[in-house]
């Protein structure tokens, strides 16, 4: 979740680390899936956490060896990737109980969910903040410096949380009616 | 008697050890005082008024990091004060006030005749340094409200004041000791074998294992004090701030104490920073508030004006 507010600042930096999390979900989805037989259940969870810690730190070396400065401009936060609560989750709810390919494409979607709804952030916060997208020149001029700023990354969240509860009170009053 | 007698030994002695530093302190008879001031001027007062050509000379000085004497700082500016007693530096570059500067002066000029070479390192007092970064990651550079760590479980604990500040007061410890424990375990074992990259398995290995040392010991040792706390253990690990400090204090080769001020700064800002929460969250119990944003929308925008009064903090430097 602290990534989400915390680079979300234009819609690449959302992509590069949808795709991190993404790589690191569907990896350490398959490794375990893998080796599920022979973890012991009482020491499961720290089997997972390191698991996910090796992964990370792979896309960590990745990252740094091939785009060292989108790397610079994520700083921390794909270090960060490991302590990620979601992802541990999702190893213990899906991954353990099912063979590789399957959880391949668990991962894979749970990835995909989670890039998007970072580009969607980052794609509020850059057009709105430096009315660019993709480092290009949308609006032709900075409406909003505040959407750049740490405080706005709490904001945005907060309102695009509000808008669903909004779609999903709309859908149950339609589904009532229908009903 | 006795003891007092040690006492009194002891405050002499130190005081005799202070008069000495401050003697020592001082590196050349002419030039009385050398400090930073704001972002890129060094201000230095002599004691005699000097000669207005020369102080008004740039290439009279020349300054330099202590770790870089080969890069010398640029000088845009100097200006004399009335007096001609304090002369003022403008780089045109801002200082890395961690750094020691040393600060050469040739052939100072007073009343017409030289008073030598001037060589003197202008530094900032270790105790203010160690003092801003306390004061760092506590308020300026807040770990929640401007750099967004531990967000899950800042907003799962901040629903009542009692549980915040149990959270906090768990957090603020475990943090203090694993990092130090991680911060030992990378400067003398993961350093000297060239591992760093093994930076992020190992401290979350070890930021667990001390999360289950003080779970066990706490236990045996005040049952009272773990039914109070020992609910808050398991969600220290789930947060991302005790994982992001080790990780900084690796990548900015902070010394033992430095560690210890930025640990214990990360920990009290989190708890200060509950605290503010919770205490809004339990008020926000009663409001009546749409009932698209009640819970979590709420406690986000909430979040998102704290950061914003947290920004006021930001440029402030008080040592």
């Amino acid at each position: 979740m602290c990534p989400a507010v915390g680079i979300s600042t234009s819609v690449m930096n959302g992509l590069l680390l949808g795709i991190a999390v993404l790589f690191v979900q569907v990896f350490s989805g398959c490794t375990i899936a893998a080796v599920k037989d022979y973890i012991h259940p009482r020491i499961r969870i720290p089997t997972y956490t390191l698991t996910i810690a090796t992964w990370v730190t792979v896309i960590d070396l990745v990252l740094a060896a091939y785009m060292p400065e989108a790397y610079k401009a994520m700083g921390i936060f794909v270090k960060l990737i490991v302590a990620f609560a979601i992802i541990t989750m999702r190893l213990e709810m899906f991954a353990a109980k099912n063979p590789v390919v399957p959880s391949f494409w668990d991962g894979m979607g749970m990835g995909l969910g989670f890039m998007f709804g970072m580009m969607t952030l980052g794609f509020v916060r850059e057009l709105l903040g430096s009315g660019t997208l993709f480092g290009h020149d949308v609006l032709g001029f900075g409406p909003l410096l505040f959407f750049v700023l740490p405080a706005a990354g709490f904001f945005c969240v907060g309102f695009m949380m509000a808008l669903f509860n909004y779609l999903e009170l709309v859908l149950n009053r339609m589904k009532e009616k229908k009903g | 008697m006795r003891e007092l007698r040690r006492y009194y030994l002891c405050v002499g002695l130190l005081l005799i050890w202070g008069l000495l530093l401050a003697g020592c302190g001082k590196e050349h008879r002419f030039v009385t005082k050398h400090t930073f001031k704001g972002t890129n001027n060094i201000v230095i007062s002599f004691a005699a008024p000097v000669d207005e050509s020369w102080a008004r000379d740039s290439a009279n000085y020349a300054v330099y990091e202590k770790s870089d004497p080969d890069i010398l700082l640029k000088i845009t500016g100097v200006t004399l004060s009335t007096d001609k007693k304090t002369v003022t530096l403008t780089f045109e570059d801002e200082l890395n006030q961690q750094q020691h500067h040393i600060l050469l002066m040739k052939e100072i000029m007073s009343g017409g005749r030289s008073q030598g070479t001037a060589i003197v390192t202008a530094k900032k007092l270790y105790f203010g340094y160690l003092l801003s970064i306390l004061l760092g990651a506590m308020l300026i550079q807040n770990f929640v409200f401007t750099k967004y760590l531990g967000l899950c479980v800042f907003f799962g604990t901040s629903q009542k004041k009692s549980t915040a500040i149990g959270m906090g007061i768990t957090f603020t410890i475990v943090m203090i000791f694993s990092s130090m424990m991680s911060w030992f375990l990378y400067q003398y074992v993961l350093k000297p074998f060239r591992l760093d990259f093994l930076q992020i398995v190992v401290f979350i290995g070890l930021v667990s294992l001390s999360v289950q040392a003080v779970d066990t010991i706490l236990r045996k040792v005040n049952p009272l004090l773990f039914k109070a706390f020992g609910v808050f253990l398991v969600l220290v690990i789930a947060n991302c701030i005790i994982l992001a400090v080790p990780l900084i204090l690796a990548n900015n080769e902070y010394n033992a104490w430095e560690s210890l001020m930025l640990a214990t700064g990360a920990g009290t800002g989190f708890l200060i920073a509950l605290f503010l929460m919770s205490s809004v969250r339990e008020r926000l119990e009663i409001a009546n508030i749409p009932p698209t944003y009640r819970g979590l929308p709420i406690a986000f925008v909430v979040a998102g004006l704290f950061a914003l009064a947290f920004m006021g903090f930001s440029g402030m430097s008080i040592f």
